[in-house]
């Protein structure tokens, strides 16, 4: 589904990512870990297409496609998500018309007839109760005055809208308290299927208890260090990032 | 991205303004020029009463006396007022007697500009008063609305048919020397539409006046009086577009309300004049007063305005809250892109007891556009627990655009609550990623975000019109991100 050859990006002259290798296939859900600063969201957002950032080298396949060619726009209507740490708020725009606005691009994308409002409603009611969110909620403007709980609700409320194949979720445990990040979890699990993948960033163990991961990459300086399964994330959880920064650092030296 | 973001402003930029076509219709005209002649030209075309000419010539004479203000945050080249044409009318073949006898090329414009002057067209449910150049051509159910004793017709009508009114509202809140286009308007003004709605009288459907510039070198003058009578109601649109033209025209209209005790009028301006080109050459100079009065106690007027449109717009719709409890209230969204000018606001004159007025205008500056915020709030002596709540928030496209806000707050009664809230954002470039990552291009992300920043504005506009003025909003700005 997506394989990630050599890549490398830079933010105005700083080198972040120095040749990330990672193949993604249907049904697998992946986990990125990595100290701080380590390039875990620059990778989120560089496979998302933000423009801040400039690949320098290598490549990546989504779906079959050049995903680099393709526009932020067009990389989500082939199915990419990004459940962003900080979702932005949009005043004046109510969540349900901005999610609408996004199926239905994505229908036209696929040649699809727009969703009427009746079946916009029913798929919205069911998807509600995935992440247990309010109606009140989404009749309110995009993000605006919302907990931090609810704004990465909402994002696992617009994954689920959106169906994608392949959902990064960035970060999207941080400022969670536990209940929050139940909830978050099972949305998550719920949607889990065969033809599906995530690939899960996070600096804490813990989101990996409730999201258990096939497999864990340790991302540190731009690289991906160590891969494993979850065992790798129990190891990391108990020794602290430091011993791999150790080993690393050695080897480089 | 970055390249593609300027592709797609660009693209928008460039695209065309719609309704920039020219009818190709004979017209009568005046000679260029501005003059005693010119006025009795006017009055003699409209075959007017003594006093009406009376009226014009001492506005006119009183003009001569004044010079062009100066105080506004636009600029402009001075304005040569003996290069314009005063009166243009197009020429029918023969003078309608019904909307059937219409030309057919009028018809056309009109319809071109999804204007129908044909009442069984009636979805929309909004009667019509078409004014191109200097003339009222038609104005639809007219009958009908009589039927409960609303008057609705052009303002030449209205000088023959009934005069009393005229003689009597005409100038009454907005007097022929109250600034140097008033007095010019008052001069040489030659259609717009007059209301009449009686006491008790709830308008059973929506009016509006379409205006439409056609000529070359023309101005338009035009001239709107609305009286609401004890505890009347009625809603009115006004719209306006005119061709593409590389001089600038000069539309100088007068609008005025009278709402007697309880009654309450809305007035909803949806402003699209040609805004001039890319480079800032040509458009229409929107130089306009509007005033209303709440006359009686608790009478409401609101203003509502959509401007997108002229590359200078400079007005003030206002409200003299005379009666006591009674409310004023100004909604306003306006668009500046390229190289428009807009200084805009409203005056709210508190003068009755326990009078309210509500302030709501949202600038959104793209392009090198300067746009302007300017208001008065004014509480008399007398008008004891005035309350007041304004809110100023202006949105910025691009780093080579302004926006401004000149608030003032005179307050002599000090029962008096005065509120007044600003912001100035721009839209992030976070705002435009988050939209891209959901599938929503950049172009619809700006329409979204734009239309979210209107929207308090926006919901005041009654329906049909609400549309229209969002896909206006989306068209004036989308792509000014770059």
């Amino acid at each position: 589904m997506l394989k990630i050859n050599h890549l490398q990006a830079r933010i105005e002259e700083k080198e972040i990512l120095k040749g990330i290798n990672l193949d993604i296939k249907p049904g697998e859900i992946h986990a990125i870990m990595g100290p701080n600063g380590s390039g875990k969201s620059t990778l989120a957002s560089v496979l998302a297409g933000r423009s801040d950032y400039e690949v320098t080298g290598g490549s990546v396949e989504f779906m079959g496609k050049d995903l680099l060619e393709l526009s932020p726009e067009d990389r989500a209507k082939e199915g990419l998500f990004l459940a962003f740490q900080y979702p932005v708020e949009i005043p004046g725009v109510s969540t349900t018309n901005f999610i609408k606005s996004a199926v239905n691009e994505k229908r036209k994308y696929l040649g699809q007839e727009p969703l009427d409002a009746a079946q916009f409603l029913r798929t919205m009611k069911e998807k509600m109760k995935l992440v247990e969110i309010d109606q009140s909620l989404l009749s309110r403007s995009l993000n605006e005055g919302f907990s931090g709980g609810e704004k990465k609700r909402n994002e696992i409320f617009q994954m689920a809208m959106l169906e994608p194949k392949l959902a990064i979720l960035d970060e999207t445990d941080s400022g969670l308290d536990i209940d929050a990040l139940r909830i978050v979890a099972n949305g998550v699990n719920q949607l889990r299927n065969k033809d599906n993948a995530f690939l899960v960033v996070t600096h804490y163990q813990r989101l990996l208890d409730y999201i258990v991961p096939d497999f864990v990459h340790v991302l540190y300086k731009g690289r991906i260090v160590r891969s494993g399964t979850k065992e790798l994330a129990k190891e990391l959880e108990e020794k602290g990032y430091d011993f791999i920064k150790a080993e690393v650092d050695q080897e480089l030296a | 991205m970055q390249e593609e973001n300027d592709d797609i402003l660009e693209q928008i930029t460039s695209s065309e303004y719609k309704y920039g076509f020219v009818t190709d219709i004979e017209a009568d005209e005046a000679p260029k020029g501005l003059s005693e002649d010119t006025v009795r030209f006017i009055s003699a075309k409209k075959n007017e009463p003594a006093w009406m000419l009376e009226y014009r010539l001492k506005a006119y004479r009183h003009w001569l006396t004044m010079e062009e203000p100066q105080w506004s945050n636009v600029e402009f080249p001075s304005i040569n007022y003996q290069d314009i044409i005063y009166y243009s009318a197009p020429k029918q073949k023969i003078a309608p007697d019904s909307l059937d006898d219409i030309d057919p090329e009028l018809r056309k414009t009109f319809e071109k500009l999804g204007i129908s002057l044909n009442e069984q067209k009636r979805l929309t449910g909004v009667a019509v008063d078409a004014v191109i150049d200097s003339v009222s051509v038609a104005t639809t159910f007219k009958e009908e609305l009589s039927k409960v004793g609303v008057i609705f017709c052009s303002m030449s009508e209205a000088i023959q048919e009934h005069p009393e009114l005229i003689k009597k509202y005409l100038g009454s809140v907005v007097p022929a020397t109250d600034n140097y286009f008033t007095a010019l308007n008052s001069a040489v003004f030659s259609d717009g539409s007059f209301c009449f709605i009686p006491k008790g009288v709830r308008c059973p459907m929506e009016l509006s006046t379409y205006f439409r510039i056609n000529a070359a070198n023309t101005g338009q003058f035009e001239r709107t009086l609305i009286v609401a009578e004890d505890e009347a109601y009625v809603s009115y649109l006004e719209g306006c577009t005119a061709p593409m033209r590389d001089e600038n025209q000069l539309h100088a209209a007068v609008v005025e309300i009278v709402a007697m005790e309880r009654a309450e009028v809305k007035y909803s301006t949806v402003q699209n004049w040609y805004p001039g080109d890319k480079e800032g050459k040509g458009g229409i100079y929107n130089f306009v007063t509007k005033r209303g009065i709440c006359a009686g106690a608790h009478a409401k007027i609101s203003w509502t305005q959509v401007e997108t449109g002229s590359s200078i717009t400079w007005k003030y719709p206002s409200v003299i809250l005379k009666g006591d409890n009674s409310i004023g209230e100004f909604y306003s969204v306006a668009v500046t892109n390229n190289f428009q000018q807009a200084d805009t606001g409203t005056k709210m004159i508190h003068l009755g007891k326990n009078t309210k007025s509500r302030i709501v205008s949202k600038g959104i500056s793209a392009g090198k556009s300067q746009n302007s915020y300017r208001g008065l709030v004014s509480v008399s002596k007398k008008a004891s627990n005035a309350r007041n709540y304004s809110q100023c928030d202006s949105l910025l496209l691009g780093d080579k655009c302004g926006a401004h806000t000149f608030p003032y707050i005179e307050v002599k009664n000090n029962t008096a609550i005065v509120e007044h809230e600003a912001t100035t954002s721009k839209i992030g470039e976070d705002q435009i990623f988050y939209c891209n990552q959901r599938g929503i291009d950049t172009e619809t992300a700006v329409a979204l975000i734009i239309n979210g920043f209107a929207k308090e504005v926006m919901n005041q506009l009654p329906m049909e019109f609400a549309v229209e003025a969002q896909k206006l909003l989306a068209i004036s700005l989308e792509g000014s991100v770059g």
